[in-house]
């Protein structure tokens, strides 16, 4: 490039910085720098002390800027919740008739593990004599079960501490024990020892016949 | 450290590059002629072997995903595919499995060499921060590869640990479905913790470069804990450390590839060779030996604080007993670095180890009788280190004379 054309170069930068710093001057403070032509000097000017029409302009964009971002964000994250075909297993039902008293089954819904047990007079017995004062999650019997099915016990076989499955018919309250951590629950499935903080959670049912229980 | 350049190019070609691109010229100041303190011993390779480490992990890692399937019905399958069919698979997938616990291996010698020298302290909090991130994206990384093989070990690990953030008040349960994708452990967690499994190494990487760039402003720590004075106290980096490096690494081969040739499965459970149940838990299930300790603590909490369930106070000690780690440089406020020279530290350092190594065992144990009350103990102890002992001692401790330079401390008084 020769001197000359750096010249005519240079003239018309400085021109469009004028330009600029006229268009500066309609819209409120601001500067053009331009340090490698050395045109600064032409477009400065003296600041505005309060606040301006650029402040707010630099404020707005960044306010629409972020909402933008928010709404690309959001698909991005939704995209790990429970999808349609996991949710479309959220009720089921299941005829608790052949369980034999004091037996216990283990059923799926919405893939967590369900207990269903069929207690022994003895082990309703057992759960209807603890004082509530000895619980850690305070709930009785009765708010565990059905009235008139209450020898059915209708659970989510996760341990309220961390989600393993409890062990039925063992623990020192003759309920279920978590292996994991150690906690012991009672007949009625309430925490009694252990780091566990809640009793096993009843899903919601209801009984649609005599035998039949929809969950869900 | 290196405040004017070494590098001069050698021809016309070299000074045309170096004036685009000075990456030669970075290389040659930070790998090459780097000042570094003369007197640093053995426990200063395992940045170096940490570096092997990830890089094994991460080729490793890349061939097994050649081979892997991350779907619930056959992950399980893959990986024994992997073991049997897929040619020298077998030691790849061992590399990587072992490297996983070689890595937890170097990362605590790492990390209890910066405890014991003080290497936390100013001017390098932000190296030492930097470097807690690293552990605790190395956690996250090895959580996530441990449930890809989708053995009962695996799922109910996934279970149990993602189980962590239902304690959360209010967001916990929607937060957790969030991160399973389900309302439990399922082909959707599989997934995506392959897709992160895959994307953290690099992560990793990126900030273990900004630990080495910290590193490297006000350069390396020492025994001694003194600052570099003169020219006298370093050597270059190369020849030096990078042959102590790369003997280093040599000798920390030996076992690493001890376990992968005659023991792979050694370090890894019976039970992860059974194919997730979810209607099963393991009767005693455990972590990843390197995860004891913390796991320790998160079940030692079993008993309810004020409104605070015993779950959410288990949480809360289990983050805490990591995120402390960050708070280190402003708890201990003793000027000296090095334990060498702090009489009193030197003996609660030491305390402090065979609490760690004693939570350890506990997270292992199964949780009743003396077991429980012993975890409690050593939890209690863990942050009573941390939030009383090293601020009271850094009050009350008086330190052993400095030596004056590294110079003089290699060199013995009398050449002083």
């Amino acid at each position: 490039m020769t001197v000359q054309k750096v010249g005519q170069l240079t003239d018309r930068l400085r021109a469009a910085a004028v330009d600029s710093a006229r268009a500066d001057d309609l819209w409120g403070a601001g500067s053009v720098k331009c340090r490698s032509t050395g045109i600064r000097t032409l477009a400065t000017h003296t600041e505005h002390s309060s606040t301006n029409r650029r402040d707010f302009l630099y404020i707005a964009t960044g306010a629409v800027g972020a909402v933008g971002a928010a709404a690309v964000v959001w698909p991005l994250i939704n995209q790990l919740n429970p999808d349609a075909s996991t949710l479309a297993l959220a009720t089921i039902e299941f005829d608790v008739g052949a369980i034999e008293e004091g037996q216990s089954v283990t059923i799926t819904w919405r893939g967590l593990p369900v207990f269903v047990r069929h207690r022994t007079a003895a082990e309703i017995e057992e759960a209807k004599a603890v004082p509530l004062a000895d619980l850690k999650d305070p709930e009785t019997d009765e708010q565990r079960t059905k009235p008139d099915h209450e020898q059915w016990l209708v659970m989510i076989a996760s341990c309220t501490h961390l989600g393993c499955v409890p062990v039925g018919e063992s623990g020192d309250f003759d309920g279920w024990f978590c292996p994991c951590h150690g906690s012991h629950y009672d007949t009625a499935g309430r925490i009694r020892r252990g780091p566990a903080p809640k009793n096993l959670v009843v899903p919601p049912y209801n009984f649609v016949s005599d035998t039949l229980v929809q969950i869900g | 450290m290196s405040e004017h350049s070494t590098y001069t190019p050698n021809n016309a070609v070299e000074k045309w590059f170096d004036d685009r691109l000075p990456v030669v010229r970075f290389a040659k100041e930070h790998l090459m002629d780097f000042p570094t303190p003369k007197n640093l011993n053995y426990f200063w390779t395992f940045g170096a072997i940490l570096v092997m480490c990830l890089g094994i992990q991460i080729v490793t890692g890349i061939i097994l995903a050649m081979h892997y399937t991350p779907n619930v019905a056959m992950a399980f399958d893959s990986v024994e595919h992997i073991r049997r069919d897929v040619n020298g698979g077998r030691m790849i997938q061992a590399f990587h499995a072992v490297g996983a616990s070689m890595f937890f291996v170097a990362l605590y010698i790492h990390i209890f060499r910066g405890m014991y020298y003080g290497s936390y302290k100013a001017p390098r909090e932000i190296l030492w921060i930097l470097g807690v991130l690293i552990f605790l994206l190395t956690m996250a990384t090895a959580f996530m590869g441990y449930v890809l093989p989708w053995g009962q070990m695996s799922g109910w690990a996934a279970q149990v640990i993602t189980n962590i953030f239902s304690y959360i008040p209010i967001v916990g349960t929607p937060l957790l479905e969030l991160l399973r994708g389900g309302f439990t452990v399922g082909n959707p967690t599989l997934n995506r913790f392959f897709s992160l499994h895959y994307l953290l190494p690099f992560v990793i990487a990126a900030v273990v470069a900004l630990h080495i760039w910290a590193l490297h402003v006000p350069g390396n720590n020492n025994p001694v804990g003194v600052d570099v004075k003169s020219s006298r106290d370093t050597v270059p980096f190369h020849p030096y450390y990078t042959m102590k490096d790369l003997f280093g690494m040599v000798l920390f081969l030996i076992p690493f590839v001890w376990f992968a040739f005659f023991a792979p499965d050694i370090l890894g459970h019976p039970d992860n060779y059974v194919m997730y149940n979810s209607q099963v838990t393991p009767s005693h299930i455990v972590p990843e030996w390197y995860f004891l300790p913390f796991y320790a603590i998160l079940r030692a909490i079993d008993f309810n604080f004020l409104f605070i369930n015993s779950g959410l106070l288990g949480v809360i000690f289990f983050g805490a007993s990591i995120l402390i780690l960050f708070f280190l440089p402003w708890l201990d406020t003793s000027k000296v670095r090095s334990g060498n020279f702090r009489p009193m530290f030197k003996w609660f350092f030491l305390i402090f180890l065979v609490n760690f190594i004693a939570l350890t065992y506990l997270g292992a144990a199964p949780a009743e009788g003396i077991y429980v009350i012993l975890a409690k103990i050593c939890t209690a102890y863990y942050f009573i280190h941390f939030l009383v002992i090293l601020p009271v001692l850094s009050r009350i401790e008086t330190p052993a004379p400095l030596p004056t330079s590294i110079s003089e401390s290699v060199l013995g008084k009398a050449h002083a």
